[in-house]
């Protein structure tokens, strides 16, 4: 895996893009490349991080411009081939507004942009990104956003149970989202979005180490 | 090519909780207004647009309303379209 290298998405706006690289590359050792999201070309990349950040200036909704990007086009095929894409807090409402994911993430219940750390469940093991192998465990992660609080409708709810796409669940739910979720991931689970923030929490001197899993199991095939 | 001017209304859908109305709400009936039941807040979007005519104008702003103005996971748009 000497060469496997990880492209961290750069749209105007992010704020996150460094974090990540330095958790990746800092803490764990992992090869990254920054991605302008005017490229699509993915060939020497292979897996993805969305950042977090307020991409186009959240204009219109937060993620809605983002997804007419050449990048974002070029990422269904990556995602396609099977190749892994996390997004996070910015991240993942991308991915929700350009359908990778499904649902929508809107303001807080009480409005407060809400800056904390959560205690999470670990509710799939699906896609290998929690080290939980099916068994529920708490971890605790960094969240940082005014507008997470994850909605979607009833049947698009149950099939989220139903297929085991929950990853994430709030033990205190902070923002209201639907059924305490914090992340989830596609079908196949090679796709996952959540709010919290991992590369946040990479090193024990800065508030712990429950990150380094999921930063690390983008290295998965 | 005619001119046209639409009017795109976006609003939240009625099962998705709208804090920022509520808080508005909220500030109203302090400001005094009485009688309040509901308020809640969308957007307005007003486009300029070019077209040989009204169905060629209408299938672009559905597009640009299904596609970019509205997430349809959260939000109905409705608009008016007028020849100017």
């Amino acid at each position: 895996m000497d060469n496997f290298t990880v492209g961290v998405v750069v749209f105007p706006g992010s704020n996150c893009d460094r974090d990540v690289s330095w958790a990746l590359e800092g803490c764990l050792d992992i090869r990254t490349k920054y991605l302008w999201h005017e490229s699509s070309d993915l060939s020497d990349v292979d897996a993805i991080v969305l950042p977090g950040g307020f991409s186009y200036g959240d204009y219109l909704r937060c993620g809605a411009i983002a997804r007419f990007s050449p990048l974002i086009n070029a990422l269904y095929e990556f995602v396609k081939s099977g190749k892994r894409v996390l997004g996070i807090c910015n991240g993942f409402q991308i991915l929700t507004e350009s359908g990778f994911l499904p649902g929508a993430l809107v303001a807080n219940k009480n409005l407060n942009f809400i800056c904390d750390d959560v205690e999470l469940d670990i509710v799939s093991s699906k896609g290998g990104w929690f080290n939980n192998g099916d068994e529920k465990q708490t971890i605790k992660l960094p969240i940082a956003h005014g507008e997470g609080r994850y909605h979607c409708d009833s049947d698009t709810l149950k099939k989220l149970v139903d297929n085991e796409l929950i990853a994430l669940r709030y033990k205190n739910n902070p923002n209201g989202s639907s059924f305490d979720i914090a992340g989830i991931t596609n079908e196949k689970g090679n796709v996952l979005g959540l709010m919290p923030h991992p590369e946040r929490a990479c090193d024990e001197t800065i508030g712990g180490t429950d990150g380094l899993f999921t930063l690390k199991s983008l290295i998965l095939k | 090519m005619d001119q046209f001017a639409a009017k795109v209304f976006v609003r939240l859908r009625p099962s998705v909780l709208d804090p920022a109305g509520e808080a508005t709400k909220s500030a109203s009936i302090k400001l005094g207004a009485e009688g309040i039941k509901s308020l809640r807040i969308g957007k307005m979007i007003e486009v300029k647009i070019e077209g040989n005519d009204e169905n060629e104008v209408r299938e672009k702003i559905d597009l640009l309303c299904d596609r970019l103005f509205a997430n349809t996971v959260i939000e109905d748009y409705e608009y008016s379209l007028e020849k100017l």
